[in-house]
């Protein structure tokens, strides 16, 4: 299980780095096997940060991120190594995540390198052929080429055999298909849909609240770094208890139903500092 | 359902303009574009040319540079083989003009290639790891920067009792890369937030790997085109140091000539041959340089092609 | 009809040849019509925007004609767009928000605006002020600089630069893409204001996301490969699409509710073709389930129902 407790990340900011700015505030929740998490806030809410600490990219300020009871924080060279075996990430802009010079299939290569040096060829080719099948590509569509040859769905298609290829037990999904078209959105949420069947845990980040609806089983919504309301999907989505949560249901845009005229009858958000969790039901947890 | 392999409009965020469905590499493209540029075609096309008569021009001279020949002042002749003439104290100017190209190339090389590699290091490092280690590699640039490194090189250059090429091109390689170190760390700085950088990091590597596998190569044009100013940098840089008399002993260099043309009054005897290959040469090969950079300039970035 | 816009082409000239990113499209707008432009990236309805008002050197009007209150938009000639620009047709550009000149303060950029169109000013400005506020933003907005200013702000200050000069027709290029799901929601109500009070005629919303369409817009026009595929009032489009791609677009958005376990949702699988050298017939009929021989030769435009809707498909069912 993947947990994180109190955790927190404040920056410095300011001329001479005075001032304080408190980015996460307190952050706690479980990911385990086979689950999807989403992590569902507005810019500025903090949710990318969660994604990049969970994947040790940038430092916890206080507080723990856990690996089945092993601090994660204190992981380098070998060990860190050993943990991206077991969590793997993929962000928002696959024409970002390629190294415009190279071909896209490079990032299979440093995979090889760093975890299968001495594998025979032929083992590594059917290695990358099931990751490939697993994502439905085809390799003869997308072995060769470079990334601008490719599109944006292809790409982080890609990214997810990358992952694949370790036999990750955790992916963090940062806002991975924001940048795709309608199209091929509902595909890529659907593999994932299909890897979390065969027990991946998965970090669902989006500002998209359809989709975290639709493909996550807890949901975790987030506000200037603090979490306001948590707990299963269905009751945070078809009972939700903290303002933020319904002044954001009530402005999405749906297909078959206007805009409510009035603000969703919501209460007005409060600033400062935020409310500590209750338990407002069994499973769902909200600050007010 | 048959979708080839063809290269089309990405589905990537609404995009303004639609992608080429250009088939060739980039490489290939660049070589294209490169092919058909005429200021990089023209000036590389003249630093060839220099670079030719450098490596052949010492073998078919007939004199060694400082050969006295005893055919004082004589105008460019085909006699004795004197095709730029001769000096006012009898060496033959074409000799010492391929000798002196020979030295420009090897100060450009060295201390060009010195100072770019300190650029580099310095650069990458301080755009890679940021923060504190940036703060102080910046101050440490700052400060080479603003020393005013022509009065060091002077000192320096006068201290010494024997000067090489060499230690000459060395100097200059250690004084001129503070505006090549902070070009380098600002395109650092804007590669390192791409995502790539970050998967990398995922893949397991290390940061030197990163900064040499990833980053590097993503700015190779730069790199290249930063390499051939600090180039004609220290080609510049020698000849003005060899004018004032600073040059190196027991050798003979185009700003060395030029200083004793003028030392001996050779504008004021119209010994013209004497002075004006070296200069037109120094002027010819910084000047094809930077036209050949602005040429590739226009190559790299596609913004700038003339479609 | 506010605009008319009959045959339209616009391509692109590149080394390797022409990308036909809009290639004949006719539609015609009614005064006071909030119409949806929808479609994939590269379907080219960027470039209609900007074919629209000649705003991009790289792309080459190529033939047909757009005509605004009865008389014709001249875009294909610079000089003479220029003096319709902003008055007549104006655009708020994709990235507006992001592309204010971050060293200016607000109200001094708007002032220079104007004076480069040959606008006074200071005759301006009390109607300035009355729509600032209009749309929620406090005057003293235009002493502050764009940086001070959140995302929502800043698209509501290029809304109302936009629409100064009261335009027949407001082409909004993405206009909610980069905002939050709450700030989404107030710049799409602006918009249907300006339109409300007279400030625009009628309104053209490009955009990938059809949810907000169904939200703000009377009709929808869904491009894919640089043609029109079906035109209908907003409520045909959501309710009953016709054309195979408008329906597999639709049936691929999950509301909220939709849950993946009880209800797989289905993308559309392949990709778009390249505008380089455009399949002959039906540009969708390599992903089209309902495709046919028939479908190699050029489909109709067929008027299907009621006034103004059209679907170009042979299959559509009539």
């Amino acid at each position: 299980m993947l947990s994180l407790r109190d955790v927190s990340k404040t920056y410095r900011v300011g001329a001479f780095g005075g001032g304080r700015l408190r980015a996460i505030d307190d952050v706690s929740f479980d990911v385990r096997p086979g689950e999807v998490v989403s992590l569902i806030g507005e810019s500025g809410s903090g949710k990318t940060t969660i994604g990049r600490m969970i994947l040790r990219l940038i430092p916890v300020s206080s507080g723990l991120i856990e690996l089945d009871k092993t601090d994660i924080s204190t992981l380098h060279g070998d060990d860190l190594t050993a943990y991206y075996r077991r969590v793997q990430g993929v962000f928002q802009d696959p024409f970002s995540s390629f190294n415009p010079i190279f071909k896209a299939d490079r990032v299979f290569r440093m995979m090889k390198d760093t975890y299968y040096r001495g594998a025979p060829a032929d083992e590594w080719r059917a290695k990358l052929e099931d990751a490939l099948q697993a994502v439905a590509l085809n390799p003869h569509d997308v072995l060769g080429k470079y990334p601008h040859q490719l599109s944006g769905g292809q790409l982080q298609r890609l990214l997810v055999a990358r992952a694949l290829l370790l036999e990750i037990e955790y992916l963090v999904a940062d806002e991975i298909i924001s940048m795709l078209d309608a199209s091929t959105r509902i595909d890529v949420l659907n593999l994932l849909g299909e890897l979390k069947q065969r027990g991946l845990g998965i970090v669902f980040i989006t500002h998209d609240l359809s989709l975290g609806n639709y493909i996550s089983d807890a949901t975790v919504i987030l506000r200037r770094g603090a979490i306001v309301e948590m707990g299963e999907t269905e009751k945070v989505f078809g009972d939700p208890r903290h303002p933020y949560t319904r002044m954001l249901l009530a402005a999405v845009p749906q297909l078959h139903a206007k805009w409510a005229s009035d603000d969703g009858g919501a209460a007005p958000l409060e600033n400062g500092t935020p409310k500590p969790l209750v338990e407002v039901d069994a499973g769902h947890l909200a600050a007010i | 359902m048959t979708t080839a392999p063809v290269a089309g409009p990405a589905d990537s965020a609404p995009s303004s303009v639609p992608e080429t469905a250009s088939q060739l590499t980039t490489t290939q493209e660049t070589l294209y574009f490169a092919l058909r540029n005429r200021k990089l075609v023209i000036g590389s096309a003249i630093v060839i040319a220099l670079l030719a008569f450098a490596i052949v021009g010492p073998f078919i001279a007939r004199h060694g540079p400082l050969d006295y020949t005893g055919h004082l002042s004589w105008a460019p002749t085909t006699k004795s083989g004197h095709w730029f003439g001769t000096t006012l104290l009898g060496q033959d100017v074409f000799a010492q003009f391929a000798t002196g190209l020979r030295l420009a190339f090897l100060v450009g090389v060295v201390g060009g290639g010195i100072a770019a590699t300190i650029a580099m290091l310095i650069g990458f490092t301080a755009g890679y790891r940021g923060g504190a280690l940036d703060e102080f590699l910046n101050m440490i640039t700052n400060i080479v920067l603003v020393i005013p490194t022509f009065a060091l090189l002077l000192v320096i250059a006068a201290y010494l009792q024997v000067r090489s090429v060499m230690v000459e091109a060395i100097l200059i390689g250690i004084t001129s890369w503070p505006w090549a170190a902070r070009a380098v760390r600002a395109q650092t700085f804007s590669l390192v937030s791409r995502d790539f950088v970050d998967m990398a990091r995922l893949s397991g590597r290390s940061q030197m790997q990163i900064i040499f596998t990833e980053i590097a190569p993503n700015m190779s044009s730069y790199l290249f085109m930063m390499f051939i100013l600090l180039f004609g940098g220290a080609v510049l840089i020698a000849a003005t140091l060899d004018f004032i008399g600073l040059g190196p002993s027991g050798t003979i260099s185009l700003g060395m000539m030029m200083q004793l043309s003028v030392q001996n009054a050779a504008l004021q005897l119209h010994l013209w041959w004497w002075f004006l290959p070296p200069g037109i040469a120094i002027a010819t090969l910084v000047g094809s340089l930077y036209v050949m950079n602005v040429g590739l300039d226009e190559v790299f970035n596609p913004k700038l092609r003339e479609m | 009809m506010s605009l008319v816009v009959d045959d339209l082409r616009a391509y692109y000239r590149t080394l390797a040849g022409d990308v036909r990113a809009v290639d004949g499209l006719s539609f015609t707008l009614a005064d006071g019509e909030i119409m949806g432009l929808a479609g994939e990236s590269g379907c080219g309805k960027s470039t209609l925007a900007k074919a629209l008002i000649r705003l991009d050197t790289r792309m080459r009007y190529i033939g047909g004609h757009v005509v605004l209150d009865g008389v014709e938009l001249p875009i294909w000639d610079d000089a003479l767009m220029n003096e319709r620009r902003f008055r007549d047709v104006s655009i708020v550009p994709q990235y507006a928000m992001s592309a204010m000149t971050p060293t200016r303060k607000i109200g001094r950029m708007i002032r220079e605006l104007l004076e480069s169109r040959g606008v006074d000013g200071h005759a301006l400005e009390p109607e300035l002020l009355r729509r600032l506020e209009l749309v929620g933003l406090d005057p003293g907005v235009l002493s502050l600089y764009p940086i001070e200013l959140s995302g929502g702000m800043k698209q509501r200050v290029v809304m109302v630069i936009s629409t100064l000069l009261d335009p027949s027709l407001l082409i909004a290029d993405e206009i909610t893409s980069a905002l939050d799901v709450s700030t989404q929601k107030a710049v799409a109500e602006t918009l249907v204001e300006f339109r409300d009070r007279g400030f625009v005629k009628s309104v053209i919303v490009i955009t990938h996301d059809l949810s907000i369409l169904a939200q703000i817009a009377d009709s929808i026009l869904v491009m894919y490969a640089g043609k029109l595929v079906e035109k209908a009032s907003t409520a045909e489009i959501v309710e009953e699409p016709l054309h195979p791609y408008s329906r597999l677009l639709i049936s691929s958005l999950p509301e909220v509710g939709v849950r993946y376990d009880e209800h797989r949702l289905a993308g559309i699988p392949g990709r778009p073709p390249q505008l380089l050298d455009p399949p002959s017939g039906c540009r969708f009929r390599d992903r089209c389930p309902l495709a046919t021989e028939r479908c190699a030769k050029d489909p109709p435009f067929v008027r299907a129902g009621d006034d103004g809707r059209f679907v170009a498909c042979w299959e559509a069912a009539c």
